[in-house]
């Protein structure tokens, strides 16, 4: 196997996965989840190796990978460069340890059609990876509906309304897909070509980046995907439809459907469109970056106001999406550095800390605040990677979360948006808030029915499951090292996604 | 006003496709009854298939095979036209758009009898009653 086609199996193998799973896994649950782990781990492998090949390669321009060996524009080519490799190896990291997490939770909340549940899980992953590999305009709208169709179905598996925050979600993500697709059909009317890097030749030569068609199909792709992304005034699908499905789909989707719709984004911001278009001709970067600074603050305020953990985590992405937004709305190499860079953090935290309230509500069977009481004695090691993933949510050093956030507000204070700046700084200090309050009760010990704390002997470890230890602290154990590699990623990687004029 | 009129009649694709794209937005929005949202979407989607078709389209020109080509005497010196032949390329990723709305019909309305079993009803108002119980 050469070395070249790292960059089709890495979808190729999810895909098949998806296949095999169906096909196989109904014989046995275990052969289901062997199958998905494999799949997966293989597709980790490859965006590994694909995405060492991009950082040697990287000032040479992206990797080009021909499928079916058709010349593009008649073929569909992936493209990668560092900023999707760096998306890619995310996700597939992230989708290969809620795969091997997944393993006892789906087993006492699915119960049945075990193997069904892993098909949708692999087609999922399959789409994601495939709308961060595409350098096709159309392939991923295909793609995008792909891992959208598969995230319906595993949203719908939950208690509850769970069916009805799922069909709201489904009306919303097709309005928002369907956006995208019109715009592109307004950027096919006037150029005649989907490729992305035909696309960005054509309108950067000519004059067709004044018309106002191209405006508008621009306009059309950024609602389309803000939708997608649940981005503020368009978020209201996203906490209920999160946060009544299953650990093991919230622990899967959250991280990672919001995080590569800000990587396409980013894509068609500076990838089919240019930045002379984006902050000059359009002239909307001020307002988004003061919308992106409104998101941050309405998702904090939301997260101080939940009391069942789950519920929270989901305003706190409302949130962040409001970070990374703003940040490559910001126009200046900072600022989009400090998102591209917390795709990639952000994504790792928000499962690491999904994977903790998984734990606890599969030791307590409930996620309320009230389960975290005394988690330091009974569930010592889930408690550390909760401390680890909330220290990255606030921003701490050494852990990944400070340093994106120091690149966005080093963007925000080069830009003069204080407004952005200072809601970076409320949020922080609101996840402080959140998270201290938890780690507050989690030092309190259970109370026995007579009010007092048990004694110290009453209570035993009840420590989680191993196939559910490993992939949360290795998740941690990925903030740590994320956070602490942040020069290496940021020199050799991210700063070959900073287009030129910024 | 007869400009105005030349104007919009000249574009009359694009106009239905608006006009489609407007009434499955206002049934998605407005409605309370869940199936007709379902419906609105479908609106919604075809509206946009319709405007990726008549885009392939061009005056006087025929389906996109090419005339002679078996012909052993013209087959290799045949120049094609592209003006008399429509644009394949707008039908064909309509193809796989139409796949996709009918994959997404499928998973609403599998969603939408969901909640009929669980809520007894499909009217969002009757719905939202029973959850706040």
């Amino acid at each position: 196997m050469s070395l070249e086609q790292h960059a089709g199996l890495l979808i190729i193998a999810p895909l098949m996965g998806a296949l095999l799973i169906s096909l196989l896994g109904g014989l046995h649950r275990r052969v289901a989840y062997l199958l998905l782990v494999t799949s997966l781990a293989s597709s980790f492998y490859s965006a590994m190796a694909t995405l060492r090949q991009v950082a040697l390669h990287a000032a040479d321009g992206p990797l080009r990978y021909r499928l079916g060996d058709w010349a593009p524009p008649y073929g569909i080519e992936l493209v990668i460069d560092p900023l999707n490799g760096l998306v890619l190896a995310m996700v597939s990291g992230v989708a290969l340890l809620v795969a091997i997490f997944s393993k006892n939770t789906v087993r006492q909340e699915v119960a049945e059609y075990i193997h069904h549940y892993y098909t949708l899980f692999a087609l999922l992953v399959a789409g994601l990876l495939g709308i961060t590999a595409t350098g096709d305009a159309f392939n991923l709208y295909v793609l995008m509906e792909i891992s959208a169709l598969a995230s319906y179905a595993l949203l719908a598996r939950g208690r509850g309304f769970a069916y009805y925050a799922t069909f709201k979600y489904v009306i919303m993500g097709t309005i928002g897909a369907c956006l995208y697709l019109l715009g592109v059909g307004y950027l096919y009317i006037k150029t005649g070509t989907l490729n992305m890097a035909e696309l960005v030749s054509f309108l950067t030569r000519t004059e067709l980046i004044n018309s106002e068609s191209i405006r508008v199909a621009f306009i059309l792709i950024m609602v389309g995907l803000w939708i997608k992304m649940a981005f503020f005034p368009l978020h209201g699908w996203l906490p209920n439809a999160y946060t009544r499905t299953t650990t093991t789909t919230s622990c899967l989707v959250a991280p990672l459907m919001t995080k590569v719709s800000v990587y396409v984004m980013i894509r068609v911001m500076f990838g089919v469109f240019s930045v002379a278009f984006v902050h000059t001709t359009l002239g909307w970067s001020k307002g988004v970056v003061w919308l992106a600074s409104v998101a941050i603050l309405a998702g904090s305020i939301g997260a101080l106001a939940q009391t069942s953990m789950k519920r929270m985590l989901t305003y706190i992405i409302v949130a962040e999406v409001g970070y990374m937004v703003g940040g490559a709305w910001l126009g200046n190499a900072a600022g989009l550095t400090g998102a591209t860079y917390h795709i990639v953090s952000d994504g790792l935290m928000t499962a690491c800390l999904f994977m903790v309230v998984g734990a606890i509500s599969y030791k307590t069977g409930s996620d309320d605040f009230e389960s975290m009481r005394g988690i330091f004695r009974r569930m010592p090691i889930t408690a550390v990677v909760f401390l680890v993933g909330a220290f990255a949510m606030i921003g701490i050093p050494p852990t990944c979360g400070f340093f994106s956030k120091w690149y966005l507000i080093k963007g925000g204070v080069i830009a003069s948006q204080y407004p952005f700046v200072a809601a970076l700084l409320i949020s922080s200090l609101v996840n402080a808030v959140l998270f201290f309050r938890l780690i507050e009760i989690g030092y309190y010990d259970t109370f026995d029915s007579e009010g007092k704390p048990e004694g110290h002997g009453k209570i035993k470890v009840q420590e989680a499951p191993l196939s559910m230890l490993v992939p949360m602290v290795v998740m941690a154990a990925m903030l740590l090292v994320v956070g602490l590699y942040t020069g290496k990623i940021v020199t050799s990687l991210i700063q070959y996604t900073i287009p030129a004029g910024l | 006003m007869e400009d105005l009129l030349a104007y919009i009649i000249s574009r009359y694709n694009y106009w239905a496709a608006i006009i489609l794209l407007l009434i499955g937005l206002y049934g998605m929005i407005a409605k309370n009854n869940l199936l007709k949202k379902v419906i609105g979407m479908s609106i919604f989607q075809s509206a946009i298939i319709l405007f990726y078709v008549s885009i392939g389209d061009k005056r006087g020109a025929t389906i996109p095979i090419l005339e002679h080509s078996h012909d052993a005497h013209h087959g290799a010196q045949q120049v094609v036209e592209a003006a008399s032949y429509a644009n394949p390329l707008p039908h064909v990723l309509m193809l796989t758009a139409i796949v996709v709305g009918v994959s997404t019909l499928g998973v609403a309305l599998a969603i939408l009898q969901k909640i009929y079993r669980v809520h007894g009803t499909i009217e969002e108002d009757e719905i939202l009653e029973t959850i706040d119980q």
